[in-house]
C-alpha cells in the first residue's frame, strides 16, 4: 500500500504546526478547565485500570483463593513474600519463564528481521508492486487474533490439515515421513513453532510499513554518497539505513517485545486446553492460576502478574526514553 | 493480536521527509527506464521474493475462507484442494441462522458485540476528545504527568492484570448493588477505559493542528465557546476522531480475555469471539462452520483497517521516523 505512506499534505502542516503551537497555543492562564476536562477520562482509567495494578501488587502478598471469596468467610490474609519465594524455587515457574522469554525473543528477533527485509524490498520495487505485496499484508496484520488462531490451529491440524497433507505428500528423503498424524499442538517446541508463526504472520506487516515508510524519508544523496565510496548493499545498511532509522528500530524493538510477551489468545486456541503445563506462558500461568485451577488462586495468579507486569515495565522505561527524548511528553 | 496492546500518536510524522524522497523517486524512475532487458531481468528475483511475501500473508486468510465454501466433504479428508470443486453457503447458514450455542442465535451474538463496541467508540470519542483539548489547548501543572502516565497505561498488559480486573469488578458489584460481572455492563466499561490512552494521544495531534487564530477569531465575533467547539473545532478534528474511532472499534470487536472473564458462563451475553471460541471448545472438529464464523469475525475489520491503516503506521512509530 504504497499510497499510505506517501508525503501526505494536510499531516505535513500538523507537523509544522504542532511545535510551533506547543509555545504559543496552550494558554498559560490558570484555569480549572484543563482539569475538568481529563477528570472523567483519569476517574474511567483509575477505577478499570490504576486501581487494579496496585490490588495485584496487594493479592500477591496475600493468601487469596476463591475460598476467601464466599460470604461468610475472612477475606485475603496477608502472607509476606511466601507467594513470591515458592516460585522462586518452582521449577515449573522457571521453565514457563524461560519459555516465555525464548519464544518471545525467537518471534521479536524472526518480526523485525523480516519485516525489515520486506521494507527493503518493498523500498526497491516500483510503486504498484510495493502497493500489491502491501495490501497482502494488510489482510494479515487485520486478521483478529481469534480468526488467525483458528486458521492455523486448522491448516497444522493432524491428518486433514493443510500442512501436514502436504508435508506427507512430499518426498520421505527431504522431510521424513509420518507427518500426516503428527500432533503438532502436544510438544511444546512444536506448538511454539506454530505460535511463532502465528504471531510473526500477524505482526511483520506492521514492521514492513513502517521500515518502509522511515526508509522514504532518508534522503537518497546519502546513498548516493556512499555509492562512491564503493560501500557495497550490505554496507550501505549498516553505515546508511540503520544509523538513520535507529529511533524507528528501537521503537518497533520496544513495541513488539511488549505486544509479544503478553501474547494469550494464540495460545488460547492453539493449546486448547490447561492440561499440559509444558506449553504454558507467564500470561497463560497467571489466566490458569485465576480462572482454571481448582481453586483458583488469586495470590500466585497475581504474584506472577506482578512479575510479567515488572518485566514489560522494565521495557516501557525504554520506551519512555525515547518519547521523552523525541519531545512527545511536551 | 490483542488489539488493546497497540499504541498510537498523532500526526503522521511519516511524511515529513517528503521532499527528499520524491526527488530520490523521480530519480530512480529515470533509471528504470535506461535499464536494458539484462538487468531487468537481474530483479526477477526481487519481484519473486515480493510475491513469496504476498502469498506468505494472503494464504491464511485465503484458506480460512475458502474452507468457509468448502462442502463438508471437502473438509473431512485427506485430499484437501486448493479450491472449492462445489462451493456452497451451508455453513454461513448454520452460523448466521442455526445456533451456535444452544438456545442462543447468532444475532444475539452480533448485537452484544456491537452493543458492546459502539458504547466504547462513543463514550471514548467524547471522553478522548475532551482530554485531547486539555493536553493539546493548555498548559497546566500536571499535564506532563497525565501524558506519561497514559503512555504507561497503555502498555501495562490486560493479560496481566486479569485476575485483580476481575475482582476488582466483583468488588464494585458488591458495592454499587449493580451485576457488572456475567453481563454486557462491565465490558462497556473496560472497553471505553482501555482505548483511551491510545486515543487521547492520537487526537491530540488533531487538536494542537486547529490554529488557534481560527478559534480567537470566533470568540471576537461573539461565539460561545459550545459554538466553537462545534463549528470550529469538530470539523476540522473529525478526520482524527473517525480514525480514533475506529481504532477503539477494533480494539473492543477483537477482545478476548476480559470478555472470557467477564461472561463466565453467561452465553446469552457472549461476544463475537467468545462465541467462536466456545464453539470451537464443544465441536472442534466442525472446521466449516468454525471458519465460516472467523471469516464474518474477520469482516467488519477488514473494512474498517482500510481507513485507518496509514494512521496505524504513522501514529504507532511516532516520530520516530524524523530520523
Amino acid at each position: 500500500m504504497a499510497h499510505t505512506v506517501e508525503p501526505a499534505k494536510p499531516r505535513g502542516d500538523e507537523e509544522a504546526v504542532a511545535p510551533a503551537s506547543d509555545e504559543t497555543a496552550p494558554r498559560r492562564r490558570r484555569t480549572p478547565a484543563p482539569y475538568l476536562l481529563i477528570t472523567p477520562a483519569l476517574i474511567l482509567l483509575a477505577v478499570v485500570l490504576l486501581w487494579p495494578i496496585v490490588q495485584m501488587v496487594w493479592y500477591s502478598l496475600t493468601s487469596f483463593t476463591t475460598r476467601n471469596l464466599l460470604p461468610n468467610q475472612p477475606g485475603p490474609e496477608w502472607n509476606g513474600f511466601a507467594h513470591y519465594q515458592q516460585l522462586l524455587t518452582d521449577p515449573t515457574f522457571w521453565t514457563i519463564l524461560r519459555n516465555t522469554v525464548v519464544v518471545c525473543v525467537l518471534m521479536v528477533g524472526i518480526t523485525m528481521v523480516l519485516g525489515t527485509l520486506v521494507g527493503l524490498l518493498l523500498h526497491k520495487m516500483p510503486k504498484w508492486f510495493a502497493g500489491f505485496v502491501s495490501i497482502g499484508m494488510m489482510l494479515a496484520w487485520a486478521t483478529p487474533a481469534l480468526s488467525a488462531s483458528l486458521v492455523f490451529r486448522w491448516l497444522f491440524l493432524p491428518e486433514r490439515g493443510l500442512v501436514n497433507v502436504v508435508l506427507d505428500r512430499m518426498p520421505d528423503w527431504l522431510v521424513g515421513s509420518g507427518w500426516l498424524e503428527y500432533n503438532w499442538f502436544l510438544e511444546p517446541g512444536s506448538l511454539f513453532s506454530v505460535l511463532i508463526m502465528v504471531i510473526v504472520w500477524q505482526s511483520f506487516p506492521f514492521v514492513a510499513v513502517s521500515v518502509l515508510a522511515g526508509l522514504k524519508s532518508i534522503p537518497n544523496e546519502l546513498y548516493e554518497a556512499a555509492r562512491m565510496d564503493g560501500a557495497s548493499a550490505w554496507k550501505a545498511f549498516w553505515n546508511v539505513t540503520f544509523p538513520m532509522l535507529r529511533p524507528l528500530f528501537a521503537l518497533l524493538l520496544v513495541l513488539q517485545i511488549i505486544w509479544d510477551l503478553r501474547v494469550f489468545t494464540q495460545l488460547y486456541i492453539l493449546a486448547n486446553s490447561f492440561q499440559n503445563q509444558d506449553v504454558y506462558l507467564l500470561s497463560y500461568y497467571i489466566y490458569q492460576q485465576g480462572f482454571s485451577a481448582s481453586p483458583a488462586n488469586y495470590g500466585m495468579g497475581s504474584a506472577i502478574a506482578v512479575v510479567m507486569t515488572v518485566m514489560i515495565l522494565g521495557v516501557t522505561a525504554y520506551y519512555l526514553r525515547i518519547m521523552i527524548r523525541q519531545g512527545e511528553t511536551r | 493480536m490483542t488489539a488493546i496492546d497497540n499504541t498510537a500518536g498523532p500526526s503522521a510524522r511519516a511524511a515529513t521527509a517528503a521532499p527528499g524522497s520524491g526527488a530520490g523517486r523521480r530519480r530512480g524512475a529515470e533509471r528504470v527506464y535506461r535499464r536494458s532487458p539484462l538487468r531487468r531481468l537481474r530483479s526477477l528475483p526481487l519481484y519473486l521474493a515480493g510475491i513469496a511475501v504476498f502469498l506468505f500473508s494472503v494464504f491464511p486468510v485465503y484458506w480460512m475462507v475458502v474452507t468457509a465454501f468448502k462442502p463438508v466433504g471437502e473438509i473431512f479428508t485427506r485430499n484437501q484442494t486448493l479450491f472449492p470443486s462445489a462451493p456452497t453457503l451451508e455453513h454461513f447458514d448454520r452460523v448466521v441462522n442455526g445456533q451456535l450455542i444452544p438456545g442462543v442465535n447468532f444475532w444475539q451474538f452480533l448485537g452484544n458485540s456491537l452493543v458492546v463496541t459502539l458504547f466504547a467508540v462513543g463514550m471514548g470519542a467524547f471522553l478522548s476528545l475532551l482530554a485531547a483539548v486539555a493536553v493539546a489547548r493548555f498548559r497546566f501543572k500536571l499535564r506532563t504527568a497525565f501524558i506519561i502516565l497514559l503512555m504507561i497505561i497503555q502498555m501495562v498488559p490486560m493479560e496481566a492484570m486479569i485476575i485483580s480486573i476481575f475482582l476488582n469488578f466483583r468488588q464494585l458489584s458488591d458495592a454499587s448493588g449493580v451485576q457488572l460481572l456475567g453481563n454486557l455492563s462491565g465490558l462497556l466499561i473496560v472497553y471505553t477505559a482501555v482505548s483511551l490512552p491510545i486515543t487521547i494521544m492520537m487526537l491530540r495531534g488533531f487538536v494542537a493542528a486547529v490554529p488557534k487564530e481560527l478559534e480567537e477569531a470566533a470568540a471576537i465575533d461573539g461565539a460561545s465557546a459550545w459554538t466553537i467547539f462545534w463549528r470550529i473545532l469538530m470539523p476540522l478534528v473529525a478526520p482524527g476522531l473517525v480514525a480514533a474511532s475506529i481504532f477503539a472499534f477494533i480494539t473492543a470487536w477483537n477482545e478476548f480475555i476480559v470478555a472470557l472473564t467477564f461472561l463466565g458462563r453467561s452465553t446469552d451475553h457472549y461476544t463475537l469471539p467468545l462465541t467462536l471460541s466456545y464453539y470451537f471448545g464443544r465441536f472442534g472438529t466442525e472446521w466449516g462452520p468454525i471458519m465460516a464464523a472467523s471469516t464474518l469475525l474477520t469482516i467488519p475489520v477488514m473494512v474498517f483497517f482500510l481507513f485507518v491503516q496509514r494512521r496505524m503506521v504513522s501514529g504507532l512509530t511516532m516520530g520516530a521516523v524524523k530520523g
